[in-house]
């Protein structure tokens, strides 16, 4: 039942092969039984859990099911929870307990999903190994020695390891694309504005979106049907017509133009990886696709345009954990400053401060012209260069990351070659596109993740190729070893 | 560009962060390292290039100035570390 799709537990709910309660029960129990060897979830209400999978097998026997009626999914600790902890993977968010629903929870809810917990996630968002969660890291299904990516690294590590069918997370500067690419499964951060921010909790809010995390692109594109769509309750959310996602996964590749960007196959590129990225490149072609090669000229630029431009919209965000109208506050504080000062300093953890000072630092009198001003300019030339390409191509395509997982502790002391890590990802958060990680083979049996990026809001097409892709190929099915010998 | 430890005890005062007088040291080291890094920026000729704010240029969408929103004041005072008769409480701030 775990290595079944969404698409397929669907059917088995609507054939009554197996009830929402059983499916349910089964996962938790899975959660409760493995979980210790992931990290993977910060909360899970088994209770709240059954009881919505009882009232999902009711619709279903009166045949009034919603798309997603009895599927029980996953959601990233960054998503508010009505009554339910949403900690943000930080110590400052550890008490606090939401009074409403993020609109991404409330259309799960409407489309009849079944929540089976939180996941862990690096502190704000802000991470690419998931170890700077304030619960611990989260380890990758594949090899437990290994980080499962981050900062979406326990909804990751949660769907790799059979613990959830799919699971949502939020993609700042890679965090979608990344740990799917580390997992070994399909993940989509779609265009910004395309799904709600409401109720997420910021970290750059220029950037961040949220976006589907599952096994293959078909079921990607049930969960942003469900996701997608315009909230007037979120300014900067997208009005811009949605789309059946599931309609066009079939459409043909003939005529295709895929692009490849020079700057995402040279100097850096781990060489396996980049062998894989060839081989599901040559599957495209053999479907009818074209190859294009492509130039995104300011690729260099893209890491320092995203290290002012994230923490400098992080300080901003951040400045609203002040110890007094929720979260932690410092035990006795002998003055306003002091609350304030002490809060963040024992609330925050290492990385995130680290955030806030360089954006504070960037925005400050006196250097904001010459950082902030500098990097939305250049933020403009990189877009720019996008743009440029999707005059002669229908999608670019290219490595997700440099090269597969790397081991738990081996960049914590480090953290700019840390922000190596999101050098193929960070681009296509600065210029706001869509942008997939899928499944295109092994290094050392460790995953590797082919990224497609399409135009604004064409994430249709991205789940077409990528649909097309899994038809031909097998690696969104793979599991890894101590789960197929049934030690995990 | 180099940044001193006086800088980063400044720019910690704006961000209302406490750091403690031994970490100082170190959150300079790992600060400077990624200011250096940034610096790149400071190469790329940018005349005329009119700043990005949002990726897709949307501005603001608004909507009528009218009251939708129920008071939940009972709700959010509810997860607050500390309130009293509906107020948040701070320590005294005038004497």
């Amino acid at each position: 039942m775990y290595t079944k799709s969404v698409a397929q537990l669907i059917e088995g709910l609507r054939g009554r092969e197996f009830s929402s309660a059983e499916l349910t029960r089964g996962y938790l129990d899975r959660i409760a039984a493995l979980d210790s060897q992931y990290n993977s979830f910060i909360s899970v209400d088994e209770n709240a859990a059954m009881a919505a999978a009882t009232a999902a097998d009711e619709r279903l026997a009166s045949g009034d099911a919603a798309a997603l009626t009895g599927i029980p999914i996953a959601h990233k600790d960054i998503f508010c929870t009505d009554g339910m902890r949403t900690s943000c993977g930080s110590r400052m968010l550890d008490n606090f307990v939401p009074p409403y629903d993020a609109t991404v929870i409330q259309r799960f809810k409407t489309a009849g999903a079944v929540m089976l917990g939180k996941t862990n996630m690096d502190e704000f968002a802000m991470g690419s190994s998931n170890e700077s969660s304030f619960y611990g890291p989260a380890y990758n299904p594949w090899d437990t020695k290994l980080v499962p990516g981050g900062s979406s690294g326990g909804s990751a590590a949660a769907v790799a390891g059979l613990l959830a069918p799919a699971a949502t997370g939020t993609d700042t500067g890679g965090s979608i694309r990344q740990p799917a690419a580390f997992c070994g499964i399909t993940g989509l951060k779609p265009t910004y504005g395309r799904v709600s921010r409401l109720g997420m909790v910021a970290f750059a809010s220029s950037l961040d979106q949220a976006g589907p995390m599952a096994h293959s692109a078909e079921d990607c594109a049930l969960l942003l049907n469900a996701m997608a769509g315009h909230d007037p309750l979120d300014s900067t959310s997208s009005n811009t017509a949605t789309e059946d996602y599931c309609a066009t996964l079939n459409n043909s590749l003939e005529g295709l133009r895929i692009g490849l960007p020079a700057e995402y196959f040279g100097e850096g590129l781990d060489s396996t990886t980049g062998e894989c990225i060839s081989g599901a490149l040559r599957e495209l072609e053999a479907q009818g696709a074209t190859l294009v090669n492509v130039s995104l000229p300011h690729s260099a630029l893209t890491i320092p345009t995203y290290y002012i431009i994230a923490p400098a919209e992080a300080s901003t965000n951040l400045s609203r954990f002040d110890g007094v109208r929720y979260g932690y506050r410092c035990d006795d504080p002998v003055d306003l400053h002091d609350l304030y000062t002490r809060t963040r300093g024992q609330g925050f953890g290492d990385e995130v401060k680290r955030r806030i000072l360089v954006g504070t630092y960037a925005l400050s009198a006196g250097y904001y012209d010459a950082y902030y001003k500098k990097a939305q300019q250049v933020r403009r030339l990189i877009k720019q260069d996008f743009m440029d390409c999707f005059e002669q191509v229908d999608i670019i395509a290219g490595p997700t990351t440099p090269g597969p997982a790397f081991a738990v502790g081996a960049k914590t002391n480090d953290p700019v070659s840390m922000y190596l890590e999101d050098v193929y990802t960070l681009a296509v958060n600065l210029a706001g596109l869509p942008g997939m990680s899928v499944p295109a083979g092994f290094v050392d049996n460790k995953p590797v993740g082919l990224q497609l990026i399409g135009r604004h809001f064409d994430e249709s097409r991205l789940l077409n190729v990528a649909h097309r892709f899994q038809q031909a190929t097998d690696w969104h099915l793979r599991t890894p070893d101590a789960i197929a010998r049934g030690v995990a | 560009m180099s940044i001193e430890q006086n800088e980063i005890t400044k720019i910690a005062e704006l961000a209302r962060i406490r750091i403690a007088g031994e970490e100082i040291g170190q959150v300079t080291e790992r600060i400077a390292e990624i200011l250096q890094m940034v610096d790149q920026l400071q190469a790329v000729d940018t005349t005329n290039v009119e700043p990005m704010a949002n990726p897709l240029d949307a501005t603001q969408q608004l909507r009528p100035d009218v009251v939708t929103e129920k008071n939940r004041r009972e709700a959010f005072q509810a997860i607050a570390p500390a309130v009293e008769n509906g107020l948040y409480l701070v320590p005294k701030v005038i004497e």
